[in-house]
């Protein structure tokens, strides 16, 4: 946000911030070192507000739960955005130095009064209102977010409807203020930040830039593309048009995780040639015609990965990778010598300091200093530099260091693209548990005694209508395809919701069901909004009595 | 944000000592190059004042106090090795051994030794002394509970409870010689609360709660502490970058502890990074 991809604050801060906005986070199981800083917040006497469609473990630790319908979350912060606006909470010193765009904004939000958020949104016009006068009243704040807020087709913009919020408020660039989005796996931060994004070089330095092109030609000594290439979403959109013929896939299993995914094999399938890397026969390499056995990144190999606080961090080989696995690092080497380019045998701190080389915000973190002090957040620029807790103190300074003041964002709710039906009329979203990992390819190798395995949590009284009781089983259909799995009656899931896990591919594959709808500056596909139908198979009830508890929605003003 | 460091002065066995207001009696020994033994002490826990083996004399406090939980104050005078410290240590040691079995305490048996414990002197021909003697719980694959090995400290509760965890999944049930770490009503670790990050068996001192992979493995004779090396990493699964150590034997991970004292873990961590790490040597990849 506001040109640099990382979350603005540290895991320290929020042991001390007043106020937490968790907003489509289940932090509590899908980050939980994070949550332990979380709750020492809490015991410190933070208050925090979870919104999140479902009654989530994180959310029973909030002070008040949100439980917005899915994908009405840009309705909700300009409500917030609007009732802050309105009561006069808002920071005008921060906003006139320090901000762009606010007129604009102010007019935009206009719209969504209080009441017209309950209607979309289905949170209580009070509740919305206390969450904005708390956090915008608060000394210092925190709004944190996941997937709940970036698996939607406007992701972009639900995110930009946070950060509006925090520039509102001049909740960031500060102590214990700040926007967080944690990050899903250990090196999703550092991946982009070490340029493996389709627009960026490393460091966030963007190739459309003809000052960044010209270093990074200049240090390769030849030419570089000047156009952003492909991400993943417009990969399969190029194989399904053919512009693509061959793929090269590390560490990532498409055919369990891609949305729509009977139409993502499909794909894959008519690939004429299909290279995957990984440390395991993933679906994916099941389908490949080469598979490259790799080394396990953080058991087996020397490196570095980067945290949600943006701490760079060495990972250590412990054992030896077994058969003819091999380091990434060699693979790709060796890859590129048969294509005949000799890139030499480099150690991993080699690596590394070619890119310090190259990225500023990367430039003070010696391969010793990693060692020796346990981590170092960016940027660090050079090696007097401690690194930094928080991005973005600019904002604060008299002269904004020289940058242009952060731009408001015009964000309006549009919702899930796909609507509700007669047809299709409950809503499936999909998350994280406790013990499970992505496809579960890694997670399925322990025997957790808490597997969620095959289920689809439902409302008892959705049930209760479908004549439906817990564990029975059920075939679920959404527009693409249909899964059978079992139910799993939960009064903390709002009635017209479903939700599942997608850990266990090969129990449900709930990726048949979900919905391809991308998000276009993103990439990212609405997993977290289809339309779906549940139908009870005939003759298998489990006799299992629904329980007399109507919605979680009782719970919603404690 | 600004702190004023307070300093405050001490004598500790006749050595003046200077550290900052707030610090206990045992980082102020520890900072004097004193070593102290403790039990139910842990760096990322806050003291409760269980187990008494930490204690020492304070000129004008009638009985001894547990260093772990009591800050210096101003011109202190404090023993650490006098007879009556090394008296009451000794007998504590005895007493816990003599009920107890402290064989993986590894830490204590160095103390037992230096403080010339012996546990059975309590335990004569006519009167044997009473020890706890039961069967190791086993109930699911990642944890065993074994209670003749454990010494009541507290601090798998305190890391379930508000230190760590949040999920208050066991407390002590009972009085006197039945108290005992229980779940909710006695139920199989699997019905209870638990969440099974591991967090209580990072901080058992005595083995009593352990992972079931080195319970097994003991139990084969084939855990070999000293041919164990520690390996420092960041786990995979997700983006918090916890640290991991990884412990290893014979190339092959064993066991998966994390640093008390950094700042992104405070030495706890969840179930995936407790046990997640198993996909790495399953028969498949070896």
């Amino acid at each position: 946000m506001f040109g640099a991809g990382g979350g603005t604050s540290s895991y320290t801060e929020v042991e001390q911030t007043d106020v937490v906005l968790l907003w489509g986070s289940n932090a509590r199981e899908a980050h939980p070192i994070y949550f332990h800083h979380l709750l020492k917040g809490l015991d410190n006497g933070a208050r925090m507000y979870a919104v999140d469609p479902r009654r989530t473990s994180s959310a029973k630790f909030a002070d008040a739960w949100l439980g917005l319908n899915v994908g009405t979350d840009i309705a909700l912060a300009n409500a917030v955005g609007r009732e802050i606006i309105a009561a006069g909470l808002h920071d005008t010193d921060f906003i006139a130095h320090s901000t762009q765009g606010f007129d604009d904004y102010e007019a935009a939000v206009e719209q969504y009064t209080l009441d017209r958020a309950e209607e979309i949104t289905g949170v209580p016009a009070h509740a919305i209102a206390e969450m904005a006068h708390d956090y915008a009243s608060a000394d210092t704040a925190q709004i944190l977010w996941t997937l709940g807020i970036t698996e939607h087709h406007n992701a972009v913009e639900n995110v930009l409807s946070l950060c509006n919020l925090a520039l509102l408020t001049g909740h960031v660039g500060r102590w214990g203020s700040g926007l967080v989005p944690l990050r899903g796996q250990n090196n999703v931060q550092g991946g982009g930040d070490m340029g493996a994004l389709p627009n960026k070089f490393p460091g966030f330095q963007d190739v459309e830039d003809p000052v960044s092109l010209a270093k990074f030609e200049t240090a390769y000594n030849m030419s570089l593309p000047d156009k952003p290439g492909l991400h993943l979403t417009l990969m399969f959109e190029a194989m399904e048009q053919g512009a693509i013929k061959g793929l090269y896939v590390i560490g990532e299993n498409p055919a369990d995780s891609e949305a729509d995914v009977a139409h993502a094999r499909k794909l894959l399938d008519g690939l004429d040639i299909l290279v995957v890397q990984d440390i395991l026969m993933t679906r994916t390499a099941e389908m490949a015609d080469v598979v490259l056995p790799a080394a396990v990144g953080w058991a087996e190999s020397e490196g570095t990965v980067t945290s949600s606080e943006r701490r760079v961090q060495r990972v250590r080989a412990a054992v030896p990778p077994p058969g003819e696995a091999r380091q990434d690092t060699d693979i790709i080497g060796d890859l590129a010598k048969r294509l005949g380019v000799d890139w030499g045998d480099p150690t991993p701190e080699d690596l590394w300091d070619e890119l310090r080389s190259l990225s500023p915000m990367h430039a003070g973190m010696s391969w010793d200093r990693l060692e020796s002090e346990g981590g170092l957040q960016w940027p660090c620029m050079d090696e007097d530099d401690p690194g930094s807790i928080f991005l973005h103190g600019w904002l604060w300074a008299d002269d904004l260091e020289g940058r242009d003041p952060a731009p408001f964002s015009v964000c309006h709710h549009e919702g899930p693209k796909e609507q509700l039906s007669d047809e299709f009329p409950l809503r499936l979203t999909t998350g994280r548990a406790l013990d499970s990992y992505n496809t579960g390819v890694q997670s399925g190798g322990y025997a957790s005694p808490i597997r969620y395995g095959d289920g689809i949590d439902m409302n008892p009284a959705d049930a209760r209508q479908l004549g439906i009781c817990d564990g029975d089983r059920v075939r679920m259909c959404s527009p693409r395809g249909s899964v059978e799995t079992c139910v799993r009656i939960q009064p903390d899931i709002p009635r017209g919701l479903t939700f599942t896990t997608f850990h266990f591919p090969e129990l449900v594959d709930i990726n048949q069901l979900t919905n391809p709808e991308w998000d276009l500056r993103s990439g990212t596909a609405e997993f977290k909004a289809a339309a779906v139908r549940i139908e009870r198979m005939a003759s298998t009830h489990v006799n299992n009595p629904v329980p007399d508890v109507d919605s979680a929605t009782e719970f919603a003003d404690g | 944000m600004t702190i004023t460091e307070v300093s405050v002065n001490l004598t500790i066995n006749g050595q003046a000592v200077s550290v900052p207001e707030g610090t206990s009696i045992h980082k102020a020994c520890e900072s004097a190059g004193i070593e102290t033994p403790t039990l139910c002490w842990a760096e990322n826990l806050t003291p409760v004042n269980a187990c008494r083996v930490c204690v020492v004399e304070v000129e004008g406090s009638r009985a001894l106090v547990p260093s772990c939980a009591r800050a210096v104050e101003d011109q202190m005078v404090v023993q650490t090795d006098s007879p009556r410290v090394r008296h009451s240590r000794k007998m504590v040691l005895e007493f816990l051994g003599s009920s107890v079995d402290l064989s993986q305490a590894t830490d204590l048996a160095e103390w037992m030794r230096h403080y010339g414990a012996d546990p059975d002197r309590y335990d004569q021909p006519d009167l044997p002394a009473e020890r706890i003697s039961e069967e190791p719980k086993i109930q699911d694959d990642l944890y065993i509970r074994d209670y003749d090995k454990c010494v009541l400290c507290y601090k798998c509760v305190e890391a379930c409870g508000d230190d760590a965890q949040h999920t208050f999944a066991i407390a002590v049930s009972g009085r006197g010689f039945d108290a005992r770490i229980s779940t909710e009503f006695d139920t199989v670790l699997p019905d209870s609360a638990c969440v099974y990050c591991g967090n209580c068996i990072g901080v058992c001192p005595t083995g009593a709660i352990q992972f079931k992979t080195e319970f097994d493995m003991r139990a084969a004779g084939e855990w070999r502490p000293d041919e164990q090396e520690v390996t420092t990493t960041v786990c995979s699964f997700c983006g918090v970058g916890c640290n991991l150590e990884l412990h290893t034997q014979d190339d092959r991970i064993v066991k998966v502890t994390s640093p008390a004292d950094h700042s992104v873990t405070h030495g706890h961590l969840c179930i995936k990074g407790r046990f997640g790490w198993q996909y790495v040597q399953p028969p498949t990849r070896r």
